[in-house]
């Protein structure tokens, strides 16, 4: 009955009162007081009536109220699911919009976008399995943007930044996002700005839900979509923007990389191609925040690499190791100019390293020469040196792809960076680690005994240089300490039973510092002294080889 | 009790997004009392984060950390132990525990926590305790083929510290603990 009589009636009145702020009401009216169930049985019926009000009636808030309630109708109550894809609402909602907007030509844009907006929330509610619905509206909406050109208006941004939120919220899966065709189009229409808060919006999406993206192609659209991020976009002077706020969206591109992956190796290899491609346009200031990640994606490529021989076609993989330390190199190579040369410095050493496990010679090496140059030309200040220095000989020190010559080269060279670092307790530091360069574990190639022993003599001797200085009254009191630690590395090797290091040296080094008149003003050698002697002690009393070698040494 | 947190190695962003969300519903604020940090966070946003767990955070630097103004080492004492807390990379070679039990020495702590290496180890010997609790996130590690995000809960009574190792591995997290006692009389040998 309300279908055939009393609604066409009302509506009837309403048209003709021909008085806007009634019909604004009285339609409101209509859409609170009867029921839900009505509505959608009616759809036809109202929806029919909107083109006739005048024009100056906010249609657009009664459509995006009317859509709401039914929205919510729908969410409370899943039984009634059918009955809208029985009367078709969604056709019929989008047909009425349509129609509004085309019959107001000058809507502005935020009511267009309101209206599109309210039905693509109703569509994901009533109907969250029909993507190309939701498709269909960012297309309509696409259409109305088309003849405005860039937006000004901030509601209407606003209004279309919770347009593309809605869908991302709703499936909590960008790649269900990225499905829809239309979507990166809406994209396109947001000035520079509100593009990079979208694409903010994204990456939160992408992260809070653990999304992992794993073909290169939906690694392309994705970059596309929050390309706002990775370049200056069409910005001569490059963008306006709170370095604070800069830092954290480019971290949060960083973040990003780690979410992009697959286990096959050739897919993979294509995704990193593609963030390399990308992130080179984005100027100097954005690459200390994107290679490091895209580097560290790439070496994990690495491990993941069939062994050579296991290789069940026997053809030529496209991706090899060897290309992927070109790429590396490719990419690294980018940093120093930023300037970012101690970040280079670095991933130079966790690449040779790589490299090193991979059995790549010639590989390995350059990476080496290009972290000596860069210490050699860009890293001037005493404290990096010292930390850049313990970076070089800890790397090298765990290299054992190095034939004879080139490990000959790379250890001279950091025993001679070693010995002119700016202050002597530093130099005598780096020397004496440098002894394990001499020393492999493992290995018995890498096993000199000779040079381990020059080494520590050549500590002793900055040691002693330092202690004149000291003594002079110029220089670092507690030089004496330099002693107790050579003596601790004396004692590292001696247990080793390196033949070089003989009982007498040890002896004599020990009298040496007891010798020492400073040491009673000098509480911490006093302690350290004190807590190595109680060392030998206790490896003494292990019993056993090393007991024996320990009993040896007359204190 | 006193609770003590520690952690490191998480080279957020480059090598890892954030803490696994296990790990971050574990680490409730107000429970932890010191949180002790190996270094390589790498920027402020986890420093932050680190804050609002337990406002008394003790860093040191990491090879890649940001903030360059973190000490090399640090030393405090909780209950009655002396801990010491050093990144790692320093000392070499690296992870190689005869060489960190010297750091131990020049310290002058019982027990020493480092990093470095994204492996637990928990070494017990005649001059102390050499603890790594491992990488927070899990990040890739030049040394290490397969890290498990790993960090450490030590519970400090007195001459008493159990430690709790907490590692996801496979999805779950493992826990597992170790107890040391320190002899009273002595400095150093617990």
């Amino acid at each position: 009955m309300y279908r055939d009589t009393v609604l066409p009636r009302v509506l009837e009145q309403i048209v003709n009162c021909r008085d806007e702020i009634a019909q604004y009401y009285l339609i409101d009216c209509i859409i609170q007081v009867f029921p839900d169930e009505y509505h959608l049985q009616t759809l036809d019926v109202l929806l029919g009536a909107c083109p006739q009000l005048q024009p100056s009636v906010d249609i657009m808030t009664v459509l995006s109220r009317l859509m709401e309630r039914l929205s919510n109708y729908a969410a409370l109550n899943a039984e009634v699911l059918p009955y809208f894809l029985q009367v078709e609402a969604f056709s019929k909602l989008n047909n009425a919009i349509g129609k509004v907007i085309e019959s107001q030509e000058d809507m502005p844009i935020l009511s267009a976008v309101t209206l599109y907006s309210s039905l693509l929330k109703f569509t994901l509610h009533v109907h969250p399995d029909r993507l190309d619905y939701a498709d269909q509206v960012l297309g309509s909406c696409v259409k109305q943007l088309s003849g405005k050109g860039k937006i000004n208006d901030t509601r209407a941004t606003k209004e279309i930044v919770s347009l593309l939120s809605a869908p991302l919220e709703k499936y909590n899966d960008v790649v269900t996002a990225l499905k829809l065709t239309n979507y990166p189009l809406v994209v396109e229409y947001l000035d520079n700005e509100t593009k990079r808060i979208m694409a903010t919006v994204i990456i939160r999406s992408i992260m809070k839900n653990n999304t992992l993206i794993t073909t290169a192609e939906k690694v392309e659209a994705l970059l596309e979509l929050i390309k706002g991020l990775i370049n200056d976009l069409d910005e001569p002077q490059g963008l306006e923007v709170d370095e604070n706020d800069f830092e954290e969206e480019q971290n949060s591109v960083a973040r990003l990389v780690h979410m992009l992956y697959n286990d096959d190796t050739e897919e993979m290899f294509k995704i990193i191609s593609i963030l390399k491609k990308h992130f080179l346009t984005g100027g100097p200031k954005r690459l200390k925040f994107t290679i490091p990640p895209l580097v560290v994606s790439t070496l994990k490529l690495i491990r993941r690499l069939p062994v050579e021989g296991d290789n069940p076609f026997g053809k030529e993989a496209s991706v090899t190791a060897t290309k992927i330390f070109q790429f590396l190199n490719q990419i690294i190579e980018a940093l120093p100019n930023v300037p970012s040369p101690d970040l280079a410095f670095r991933l130079y050493l966790q690449c040779a390293e790589a490299a090193n496990k991979c059995d790549e010679e010639p590989i390995a090496y350059e990476f080496f020469t290009q972290a000596y140059i860069l210490y050699e030309e860009e890293i001037s200040d005493s404290k990096a040196q010292v930390t850049a220095l313990q970076l070089i000989i800890g790397t090298l020190q765990r290299m054992h792809v190095f034939g004879v010559e080139n490990r000959d080269t790379l250890t001279h060279k950091a025993t001679g960076y070693s010995a002119k670092l700016l202050k002597k307790p530093d130099q005598c530091r780096a020397v004496y680690a440098c002894s394990h360069l001499f020393w492999l574990e493992d290995h018995e190639t890498i096993q000199d005994g000779d040079r381990v022993l020059l080494c520590l003599k050549r500590a002793l001797k900055i040691a002693n240089s330092a202690q004149q200085i000291a003594s002079s009254g110029q220089g670092s009191a507690g030089s004496v300490t330099l002693f107790i630690e050579i003596l601790n590395k004396y004692l590292y090797f001696y247990e080793k039973g390196i033949p070089q290091i003989t009982v007498e040296s040890v002896e004599s080094l020990i009298q040496l510092i007891k010798n020492e008149e400073s040491m009673p003003s000098d509480p911490y050698a006093e302690s350290l002294f004190a807590s190595t002697l109680q060392f030998m002690e206790f490896q003494k009393q292990k019993g056993g080889a090393i007991g024996d070698r320990y009993e040896e040494i007359k204190v | 009790m006193v609770l003590v947190l520690a952690l490191g190695d998480l080279h957020v962003p480059h090598r890892a997004a954030d803490l696994p969300p296990k790990f971050k519903s574990m680490l409730v604020p107000g429970k932890i009392q010191h949180i002790i940090c190996t270094g390589n966070l790498c920027i402020k946003e986890i420093h932050d984060y680190l804050k609002t767990i337990c406002p008394d955070l003790h860093i040191v630097r990491g090879e890649f950390d940001e903030d360059a103004r973190y000490p090399e080492n640090k030393t405090l004492t909780i209950g009655q132990f002396k801990l010491g807390l050093c990144h790692g990379h320093q000392v070499i070679p690296w992870g190689d525990l005869d060489s960190l039990a010297m750091l131990q020495r020049q310290l002058g702590v019982d027990i020493l926590v480092t990093g470095h290496t994204h492996q637990f180890t928990a070494y017990k010997h005649e001059g102390g305790v050499v603890i790594n609790p491992g990488s927070a996130t899990g990040a890739y590690s030049s040394i290490n083929q397969d890290v498990n995000p790993s960090f450490v809960l030590m519970d400090i009574d007195g001459f008493r510290a159990v430690v709790y190792v907490y590692e996801l591995i496979d999805g779950e997290v493992k826990v597992d603990k170790i107890e040391f006692k320190k002899p009273p009389t002595s400095n150093s040998a617990p």
